[in-house]
């Protein structure tokens, strides 16, 4: 009779720990992990095919919901591929707008990631804490799209508005004494750019609390030093971006090596761990975190002195404006030309790349001269992380899976597309 | 020494107690949440709820069966039928939008030249049979004529930013 060495297992897809639909078929030997194998495919709905069947503004709402933690960075991506093959550039004040979105989403994705990837490995509190956070972020986006999370925000050619000049603020009520409200809207006060800079302002602090909790955590320690080594050399062929790459020791960053819109302007530092595991990639993104409030200060800052257009003044790509629209027959004209075939891109392909929070994610859009492209080919920064799941967990405890789920910090939604 | 602090933090559970500071802090200071639903979190004018139809000040409704929401929405959530009303004007027949299908992206209040279709503040909308997601046109104008001073407010707000 063979001996039986090792035995299979099934993580997820509903495992609570899975970060959404992931499968794993992990090969065991006790409690050894020779052999990881994820199954993808299980949020799977087709955004590069739908895109392919829509004129080229509508599918700005999908790329929200690809990675649904990072939604603005996303649709970055695509709008910056769109403007690339258009040959056209966004007034700089959308730029800056855009270059602060991005900073508070990589802070509401990092804010989320470490959340969750302190409850897997048994911290509940940072969870609590970081979801205070993220309301604030959360009603930022609200104030200035609509959607909490599902923005629609970015367009070609700029940003569909500019930033309001109030905050919404909290109601008076019975169930709360007067003093009160004017705590919760103390803050909300003033205009959209004073509480993002309230915020960024509070963060470092918010960050240093994470930090009280976390990093000289002895539990902490024990669950991340040394989970998941991967050498700079491996992570480079492994494919990895953002984070899991500079974890590694590897200064590797978009938004310094290929600067898009303004990021040649905001002074920020890259973080680079030493160890390449668990620990330094929670170090680096923490830092990260840091750097990211002081791009919106900067961004802040510029904003409050050069009001200006948000929008390219381009009938072609962009649509009047309303009062232009009600008023002029030709800006009518446009409106519906616009929003029944939209634009027409020239023949060609082009690849534009963003610093995501997870790491690159990148839009490759073929056009063959139509009002839609001919292919859209979504690069997400998860995807690569995924695949070296087996690599990075080979020999490690079963314990360790769901550290190491945390840190590649995956989310299905772009995964599986 | 130093071999020595660290060795007395580290058997004192230092960085646990520092960590305890922190939560017992947090225990004693105010509260983040709120009570809903009898409080609410604070809306923007921009918000993108339920879609609902206006009417002019007349009575009379504002869409004008352009068909403009139907091309732009991603989601295909909107059918519309159109006819020529006894009047002479242009009018729908039928006006329907799958909530189900609806993606809340706000395209259609974009694209409407007449402000008929907007997206409204209100949210706490329910089923409860199957087919009553397909909301019609009657449907969404006694909806819109109910939050109409809400509506009407956001978009004076709003008009100089779009």
């Amino acid at each position: 009779m063979p001996d039986i060495q090792s035995y299979t297992m099934n993580f997820g897809p509903q495992h609570p720990a899975a970060h959404g639909v992931l499968r794993l078929i992990l090969e065991m030997e006790g409690e050894v992990i020779r052999r990881v194998d994820p199954h993808v495919g299980l949020l799977h709905r087709a955004t590069e095919k739908l895109a392919e069947n829509k004129p080229y503004n509508h599918s700005i709402g999908y790329m929200d919901r690809l990675d649904y933690v990072s939604m603005m960075c996303n649709e970055h991506a695509y709008v910056m591929a769109i403007e690339k093959l258009a040959g056209v550039t966004p007034p700089v004040r959308a730029q800056y707008i855009r270059v602060m979105f991005d900073e508070l989403t990589r802070l509401s994705n990092h804010l989320l990631w470490l959340g969750a990837h302190g409850l897997d490995i048994g911290a509940m509190t940072v969870f609590l804490y970081a979801f205070r956070e993220r309301e604030d972020i959360m009603d930022i986006y609200e104030a200035v799209s609509g959607a909490r999370m599902h923005a629609t925000y970015y367009r070609p050619g700029g940003v569909y508005r500019d930033l309001p000049d109030q905050m919404p603020k909290y109601e008076h009520s019975k169930w709360r004494s007067k003093k009160e409200v004017d705590r919760l809207n103390a803050n909300r006060e003033g205009s959209l750019l004073d509480f993002i800079e309230s915020f960024a302002d509070n963060f470092p602090q918010r960050v240093a609390e994470y930090e009280t909790l976390l990093t000289d955590n002895r539990i902490w320690k024990q669950r991340t030093v040394g989970i998941a080594e991967v050498s700079p050399e491996r992570a480079l062929q492994l494919g990895f971006t953002g984070p899991m790459l500079r974890g590694s020791g590897i200064e590797w960053d978009l938004r310094k090596k290929q600067p898009y819109e303004v990021y040649d302007q905001m002074d920020f530092d890259i973080p680079v761990g030493r160890n390449g595991d668990c620990y330094d990639r929670y170090l680096v993104r923490i830092e990260e975190m840091r750097q990211s409030a002081r791009i919106i200060k900067q961004c802040v800052k510029w904003l409050r002195e050069n009001p200006g257009p948000v929008m390219l003044d381009d009938p072609k790509i962009v649509p009047p404006r309303r009062a232009d629209m009600k008023e002029s027959m030709e800006a009518l004209i446009h409106h519906f030309k616009l929003f029944t075939e939209g634009y027409v891109l020239p023949k060609g392909e082009v690849y534009a790349a963003i610093e995501q929070p997870k790491g690159e994610f990148g839009i490759y859009l073929v056009s063959d001269g139509a009002n839609k492209p001919y292919r859209v080919k979504i690069r997400p920064a998860g995807f690569a992380h995924l695949s070296a799941m087996d690599e990075m967990l080979k020999g490690h405890m079963l314990a360790d899976a769901v550290a190491v789920i945390g840190t590649l910090d995956i989310v299905f939604g772009e995964i599986d597309r | 020494m130093r071999f020595l602090r660290s060795y007395a933090k580290s058997l004192l559970l230092w960085e646990l107690l520092l960590g305890m500071r922190l939560t017992l802090r947090h225990f004693f200071s105010p509260k983040v949440t709120i009570r809903y639903p009898e409080e609410k979190t604070p809306k923007s004018p921009r918000y993108r709820g339920m879609l609902v139809l206006r009417r002019y000040p007349s009575g009379e409704e504002r869409c004008i069966a352009c068909k403009l929401c139907e091309a732009v929405c991603p989601a295909l959530a909107i059918t519309i039928d159109s006819e020529m009303r006894e009047d002479g004007t242009r009018r729908t027949t039928r006006y329907d939008i799958d909530a189900f299908k609806c993606i809340y992206c706000g395209f259609c209040e974009e694209a409407c030249p007449v402000d008929a279709i907007v997206a409204s503040r209100f949210t706490e909308f329910h089923f409860e049979e199957r087919g009553q997601q397909i909301m019609t046109k009657d449907v969404m104008l006694a909806m819109g004529d109910k939050l109409e001073p809400q509506i009407a407010a956001d978009r004076a707000i709003e008009n100089q930013y779009r």
